[in-house]
């Protein structure tokens, strides 16, 4: 049957978390009732990327993209655009530059992506195979399987210049020619998916937008080195993500896309889901081979990489999610069309989960070498409220600041780690002037403390002993020579920890001491925050020149510290207050100052 | 000595048998376990042990290096407030401050009536709806402190 018209509903988890499902459900029933469901195709896709709008509705062909729609849109949705062919204007989407509601080309949002690793999410449903297969899913693995050696496959990703999307950067072809050229009666391939990073959902999105990709990038894998078994180890906490997978895995299986003999040939290969339960450092590769083992998820030295010994002792190759789905593009389309794209020494693309203090929250995809500036501005919409930019977290907890002067900065692999910071897996964390950079280093370093297996001492004690400093900091107990303590013990820990977790933990602090000194100074010998951030700094206090002495804060204050009369006007007795804020937010005279 | 006894449905049985000779069934039976009785009682641990030949030790070890596994009985609704750097940056923090003080209650106990828990969870993966809370399955996104007591009033009537 010819649909004349598709309505693409996004099914990623934001949108979802919005209603998405209540949208799909009633555009179907009322299509229904107006009996267009013929003329009709309802399907709910991945993530479209555009988080901040959601949930996001689009219809084709006409191209219409709808922005926060609510289950009471679909009715108007069917009525005017499926039955009369009138676009419902009013749900376009409007861009705060532009006054206009505008069409999707036109969305600056997307103007400067580039997808390659999202490039079915938010256009194929991703619970059907054949809407895979239809763009060129599955080619890849046939094309493998019938006209390549393994050591074709390990040449052609060595000639794209594909490196891991996980956080380090390692080459991937050489993880793959360590496993294939090691002898061994079982090998295994694993898909690490369990995006630890707090604010960062790449790899939800993609394996909720597109899990072929994975599964059919992992079988690849599994012909190139000898491996008959994967695992992909993924977060209990995404249960939308392993809902699809499980799909994904079934309809392969039905299509002898996975199990014995694949395509008829020799070759067999089956994968396993296995589930995460929380724990940050399973994000490490050998953290989690014990994981996916039963055991506490703790890392072991390396070497032996997991390559060579991995997963019960047998050569294991680990990709993050990112990675693999490039895979089956980079087969298709070959090495000579990615290695194209990106910069001297990182190729492709790279996805950032973009958010924080960010007008345009979202999923972008852009090739290697983009500048911040261009993906903050002219992607991301630039800063919300009109303030003043801070700053960039890249790398999460493991990563960096990045400030002001390195906004035009192409971003790859080695400038990234040249600026103190690292790549990650892809968070990417905007920070304005009301963001206090001593806090969020405690909150990271919290983070890390909560985090640490407690294996090795330098991490176990080092981030312990960090947090604390951090903390006498954001109190204003602080001393001068604590800050020299604080960066001595990071510059051990990145020396002396064992796993990339303890390496990486000092970071975002080390990166802040470095480029916001002053701030660190300010907190310690003038025992005040800038950014209004660490509340026992503040000081709350009434301008008697503004004040017209309404007693609106008064009446606003939890623990009645504001006294005073329309004559005398008001005081805030500073030993009791709590420093809540209240009375700031409810003054409408700007009478009582935040300091 | 006399063996404290608990009840595994016929599903979580299969469950059990179906994984018990599998090479690293732990932690999927915990979750299993966890799915049934919505944390991991004692009784369930000794149970796995003896069923799994797995020293109890070695099993508590696993269910407490793991954030995701719980040795209480959690609230009837529980609630999640994300403590991403999306969220926090956005201000979850005084979203969990109003909901303790709403509640009586710190983070990680239940109320007395057995309806709420709160936990401080690392980023739930919605960072677009920043700062965001969970009760139950249920998200709530681009939230105030302000409507807070709105919806924790909405859960204690459905009670």
């Amino acid at each position: 049957m010819a649909y004349k018209h598709f309505i693409l509903v996004c099914g990623g988890t934001g949108c979802v978390s919005s209603r998405a499902d209540e949208i799909y459900h009633e555009l179907i029933a009322n299509a229904e009732a107006m009996g267009v469901k013929n003329d009709v195709q309802v399907v709910k896709t991945g993530c479209f990327g555009f988080c901040e709008k959601g949930p996001i509705v689009k219809v084709l062909p006409s191209e219409s993209f709808y922005v926060e729609v609510k289950p009471s849109d679909a009715k108007e949705i069917i009525s005017e655009q499926i039955v009369k062919g009138r676009e419902v204007t009013r749900l376009l989407y409007k861009d705060v530059r532009q006054k206009d509601r505008i069409k999707l080309e036109d969305i600056q949002f997307y103007q400067k992506q580039y997808r390659i690793v999202l490039r079915n999410c938010g256009i194929i449903n991703p619970e059907n195979i054949d809407e895979y297969i239809a763009r060129d899913g599955y080619a890849a693995i046939e094309k493998v399987l019938t006209s390549m050696k393994p050591e074709d496959v390990v040449a052609e990703l060595k000639a794209s210049g594909l490196r891991g999307r996980g956080g380090a950067g390692f080459p991937t072809w050489r993880k793959w020619d360590f496993s294939k050229s090691t002898v061994a009666d079982q090998k295994y391939v694993v898909c690490n998916a369990d995006e630890g990073d707090p604010g960062a959902y790449m790899d939800r999105s993609t394996v909720e937008g597109d899990p072929h990709s994975v599964i059919e990038a992992m079988a690849i894998c599994g012909y190139t080195v000898g491996a008959t078994k994967g695992f992909i180890y993924i977060r209990a906490e995404y249960p939308l993500a392993i809902e699809r997978l499980k799909i994904g895995l079934r309809q392969a299986r039905e299509y002898g896309l996975l199990g014995d003999n694949i395509l008829g040939t020799d070759f067999c290969f089956d994968i396993e889901i296995r589930l995460g339960a929380g724990a940050f450092v399973c994000g490490e590769e050998t953290a989690l081979l014990q994981s996916i083992e039963g055991n506490r998820g703790m890392p072991v030295p390396r070497p032996p990489f997991p390559a060579i010994k991995g997963l019960w002792g047998k050569p294991t190759v680990i990709n993050n999610v990112e990675t693999w789905a490039n895979i089956p593009v980079i087969i298709t389309k070959g090495a000579a069309w990615f290695s194209k794209i990106g910069t001297e020494t990182s190729k492709g693309t790279k996805v950032f989960a973009l958010t924080g203090k960010i007008n345009n929250s979202g999923l972008v995809e852009v090739p290697m070498g983009t500048t911040l500036r261009e993906i903050i501005y002219d992607i991301g919409g630039g800063i919300r409220d009109g303030k003043k930019f801070k700053g960039a977290q890249t790398g999460g907890p493991s990563g960096g600041i990045i400030t002001e002067e390195f906004l035009d900065l192409p971003i790859d692999y080695e400038s990234l780690t040249s600026l103190g910071s690292m790549m990650g897996s892809g968070g990417l964390i905007v920070m304005d002037e009301d963001d206090c950079v001593v806090d969020v280093s405690r909150f990271y370093m919290e983070f890390c403390v909560d985090e640490s297996c407690g294996k090795c001492s330098p991490c176990r004690i080092g981030t312990n002993q960090m947090h604390s400093l951090l903390v006498k900091f954001t109190k204003g107990q602080g001393k001068l020579e604590d800050l020299e303590k604080l960066e001595k013990i990071g510059l051990a820990m990145k020396k002396a920890a064992l796993c990339g977790l303890g390496q990486t933990a000092p970071n975002p602090t080390l990166s802040t001491v470095k480029r916001f000194r002053a701030e660190y100074l300010e907190h310690i010998v003038d025992h005040t925050c800038r950014a209004g951030k660490c509340k026992s700094l503040l000081l709350f206090s009434v301008d008697k020149v503004n004040c017209i002495g309404c007693g609106l804060c008064a009446r606003k204050c939890p623990v009645n510290c504001i006294s005073g009369d329309k004559t005398l006007k008001f005081t805030i007795d500073a030993s009791k207050c709590i420093k809540c804020g209240e009375c700031f937010k409810a003054c409408k005279f700007s009478a009582v100052l935040k300091k | 000595m006399a063996v404290a006894q608990i009840e595994f449905s016929k599903e979580l049985q299969s469950f059990v048998r179906e994984w018990r000779d599998k090479p690293g069934n732990l932690i999927m039976i915990l979750h299993r376990v966890q799915q049934e009785f919505t944390y991991i009682p004692r009784e369930a641990a000794e149970q796995l042990s003896r069923d799994l030949k797995i020293p109890l030790a070695k099993i508590y070890g696993v269910i407490t290096f793991y954030h995701y596994f719980k040795t209480t009985k959690p609230g009837k609704h529980r609630i999640s407030i994300c403590l991403g750097t999306a969220c926090y940056l956005k201000g979850s923090q005084s979203l969990i401050e109003e909901t303790e003080s709403i509640l009586g209650i710190s983070g990680s106990e239940v109320t007395e009536d057995g309806l709420f828990s709160i936990d401080a969870v690392r980023c739930v993966g919605c960072c677009g709806l920043a700062p965001v809370m969970m009760v139950g399955d249920e998200v709530y996104g681009k939230l105030t402190k302000e409507q807070v007591p709105e919806i924790i009033a909405k859960y204690r009537n459905i009670g």
